[in-house]
């Protein structure tokens, strides 16, 4: 199952158990200050991410979806300790850990790796894949004594990520190699150190289509045989569900929603991830099988500023169903329909707030307008409403999200 | 302007196209007798991988190639409103000059990057109408910028903007809103959405697909993303490897593709709906241009391969076995030997 130099550890813990969690995180950004304002303006951040609190397991991929700039990239980067945190913890194996380089960070990072979007930016050009192989095996003490063992673990790390013969590739530049090949020569560097967590941001976006479900297929095959802890970070809501066990879903720097995958693509909660499903192309819908698009984005579909974020619910200037409260109070995590592992930070799940605009939503949805005639700019969806009773009514789904547990 | 959506009239036409990268020994075919017809009021999806062809072939067709790219040989015939074909390959360069932009425009990849950082938004929008119609008092050239903004949808007042004030969306929309200032009847689009979210690509999609309607023009749109051309094209086709391989209305691309190759692309998508089930993506890379596999490009990577495939060059073909529900909705052609032509 795994390199030589592992097979002397002690058996591996079960599965599920918490490997990396991160509690309440939250990174700002300075903003530079331009001729006068550094005497008269204050200082101002980007609220780049704010309390982001997530869980990595062992052998479950967690994906963490958003738009670009949503804070997605930050949160691996924080996991990553490359950028110090403003506030909030990070907890390997229940301790809190911050490093910042030298010794700490390389013990740290031998157990947290990280897989960089542009396969083509994070090999260095000028050296062979022996190279930057053998440079990680080393540097994290799995090199082992003498050549011969070296170039075995090198055979090795390269059959794992399906390159072989492993001779063929070893000696080669990174130009010489197709995106798919060197983003999994990326994953190899990435192994190489014997990680327990991976961090993937955006791993298969710059590579062709047809070579993208291969490597997120090897990764899949990764987690299953080492039992990696991966945090999969992608803009791609249908490939979370393909390829994740758990969804996040982030919104300018907030998580808005959570929970079990085949969950949260099928019952979005939160209007935010019902705009980015139905937004997501989806050749069922032409075919006549997919529901109408129609969901609206009465803002014209732009994120807010994060250097002056909204009040309250960060989404509640796009938000169709927004209500007084989510402009003044920030909407705690609550469970959606009962379900504790499927939340969102909505209040229109809140027992308080939640029904009476359950009920309005319901109402504008009566119109005898067909959908298909519905405004683009109309202010009311015609489907998809918040009602919390209605998201979750299809018994079919249902088993799908049991389907999903199990896995 | 022509009218609404219509039969069967071509508005452009390529014959037998072929562009080369390079010249003599060291050139690279990078377009291999391609054929395509737009028509009118029609969106033509144009799909495939990197490398496979498809930004070449528009560029080839508009004469924008930059210098190692060469047209080795083929027609692109257009089809005036009310007047004689054209052949955009011979035109004079005066007479390029009259064609491009009035009567084809393009919006490039990464369309966000193509407006000039020191100009303002008004200005660049009044340089293509004063280039094109010189005539057009300044009052009347500044009515039409406000008009074409407030086409794709952006507020008026955003006029003095410089580019870097607009977000990535209301950047592509400018473009898009520039590429319509002369009224033209094609449109080619290359990416023209791949730097921006789903949220943002949805809307901008939308727009087009209701500006084509009261507009009436032509859109060549080119992508990878497949998923994407079935949703909004009418007819899609497909190249691999400089050749196009299927070509068929989009609703029967999606139920029934029978390339191998297309049949790949659209299981390389995960689908957000029904049930999950284990997808392979296609096996292999994407082939080289200086060693082509000999007979079907795709042969290497096909899990359907037999011998024919290994020797003999399929040729894009009405499939023989499926010509009878065809009748009903739209021809299709395929470059497979699973589907030889009749």
């Amino acid at each position: 199952m795994t390199l030589t130099h592992t097979s002397d550890q002690p058996p591996a813990p079960p599965d599920n158990d918490t490997v990396l969690e991160a509690d309440g995180l939250t990174k700002h950004f300075a903003v530079r200050r331009v001729g006068r304002q550094a005497m008269t303006r204050a200082p101002r951040v980007v609220h780049a991410v704010d309390d982001v609190t997530l869980t990595l397991r062992r052998g479950r991929v967690t994906a963490l979806v958003g738009e670009s700039g949503s804070g997605k990239s930050t949160v691996a980067r924080l996991l990553a300790q490359l950028y110090p945190r403003t506030g909030g913890d990070i907890r390997l194996h229940g301790t809190s850990v911050t490093v910042r380089g030298g010794r700490r960070f390389r013990a740290y990072n031998r157990k947290v790796q990280m897989i960089f979007q542009d396969p083509f930016a994070s090999l260095n050009p000028v050296h062979t894949i022996r190279y930057h192989l053998s440079r990680a095996l080393r540097i994290h003490g799995h090199g082992g004594n003498g050549a011969a063992e070296l170039q075995q673990a090198l055979e090795e790390l390269l059959e794992r990520v399906q390159l072989t013969p492993a001779t063929r590739y070893l000696d080669k530049f990174p130009h010489e190699l197709s995106g798919g090949q060197r983003q999994r020569v990326a994953i190899a560097r990435a192994l190489a150190a014997d990680p327990e967590a991976l961090l993937a941001d955006e791993p298969v976006s710059m590579l062709d289509v047809s070579i993208r479900l291969g490597v997120l297929n090897l990764l899949r095959d990764l987690k299953e045989r080492l039992h990696l802890a991966i945090l999969y970070i992608t803009h791609d809501i249908a490939s979370a569900r393909y390829f994740a066990d758990d969804t996040l879903v982030m919104y300018a720097g907030r998580m808005v929603e959570g929970g079990d995958s085949e969950t949260v693509t099928q019952n979005p909660a939160h209007p935010y991830t019902q705009l980015l499903i139905s937004s997501a192309p989806d050749p069922d819908r032409i075919v006549g099988e997919g529901t109408p698009d129609d969901t609206v984005d009465a803002s014209g579909g732009e994120p807010p500023s994060l250097i002056d974020p909204p009040a309250g619910c960060r989404f509640n200037p796009r938000c169709p169903h927004a209500m007084d409260i989510c402009r003044t109070e920030l909407p705690p995590r609550l469970p959606v329909d009962g379900n504790p592992d499927h939340w969102a930070s909505c209040w229109l799940f809140d027992a308080e707030h939640g029904p009476a605009k359950a009920e309005s939503a319901a109402k504008a949805e009566t119109p005898a307008e067909t959908p298909s005639e519905v405004s683009e700019y109309s202010n009311f969806p015609g489907s998809d409403p918040p009602d919390p009773h209605e998201t979750r009514s299809g018994s079919e789904s249902d088993q799908g999200s049991a389907e999903g547990g199990a896995r | 302007m022509s009218s609404k959506v219509s039969g069967k009239e071509p508005v452009l036409e390529i014959q037998n196209l072929c562009v080369d990268y390079g010249l003599g020994k060291e050139s690279v075919q990078a377009v291999r007798d391609v054929s395509l017809t737009l028509h009118r009021g029609e969106v033509l999806g144009l799909a495939g991988e990197s490398g496979s062809g498809k930004s070449t072939l528009a560029y080839g067709l508009t004469r924008l190639l930059p210098p190692p790219g060469v047209i080795t040989g083929g027609k692109v015939i257009y089809h005036q409103p009310g007047g004689d074909p054209v052949d955009v390959l011979r035109l004079s360069d005066a007479g390029l000059r009259q064609f491009r932009w009035a009567e084809t425009s393009i919006v490039f990849q990464g369309a966000m990057n193509s407006l000039n950082p020191v100009h303002t938004v008004a200005s660049q929008l009044m340089d293509v109408i004063a280039a094109h119609e010189p005539k057009m008092s300044k009052s009347a050239r500044l009515a039409r910028a406000k008009e074409l903004l407030k086409l794709v949808g952006i507020s008026p007042d955003r006029l003095g903007s410089y580019p870097h004030q607009l977000s990535g969306g209301m950047r592509q929309r400018v473009m898009i809103g520039m590429a319509l200032a002369l009224e033209p009847q094609v449109v080619i689009m290359d990416e023209p959405t791949t730097a921006l979210d789903v949220v943002m690509q949805r809307q901008i999609l939308r727009q087009l697909v209701d500006l084509r309607e009261r507009l009436g023009f032509s859109v060549l749109f080119i992508t990878h993303d497949l998923s994407l051309l079935v949703e909004f094209s009418d007819r899609i086709a497909i190249m691999y490897g400089g050749r196009i391989v299927e070509e068929a209305p989009a609703a029967k691309l999606y139920k029934d593709p029978l390339h191998p190759y297309s049949h790949g692309l659209l299981n390389a998508f995960p689908p957000l709906r029904g049930e999950r089930r284990e997808l392979s993506g296609i096996p292999g890379s994407p082939p080289d241009l200086r060693s082509m596999p000999t007979g079907c490009a795709f042969h290497p990577r096909c899990p359907k391969a037999f011998d024919p495939c290994r020797t003999d060059l399929p040729l894009l073909a009405a499939p023989a076995d499926r010509t009878e529900e065809d009748r009903t909705g739209g021809e299709r052609t395929v470059a497979c030997w699973l589907h030889p032509g009749a």
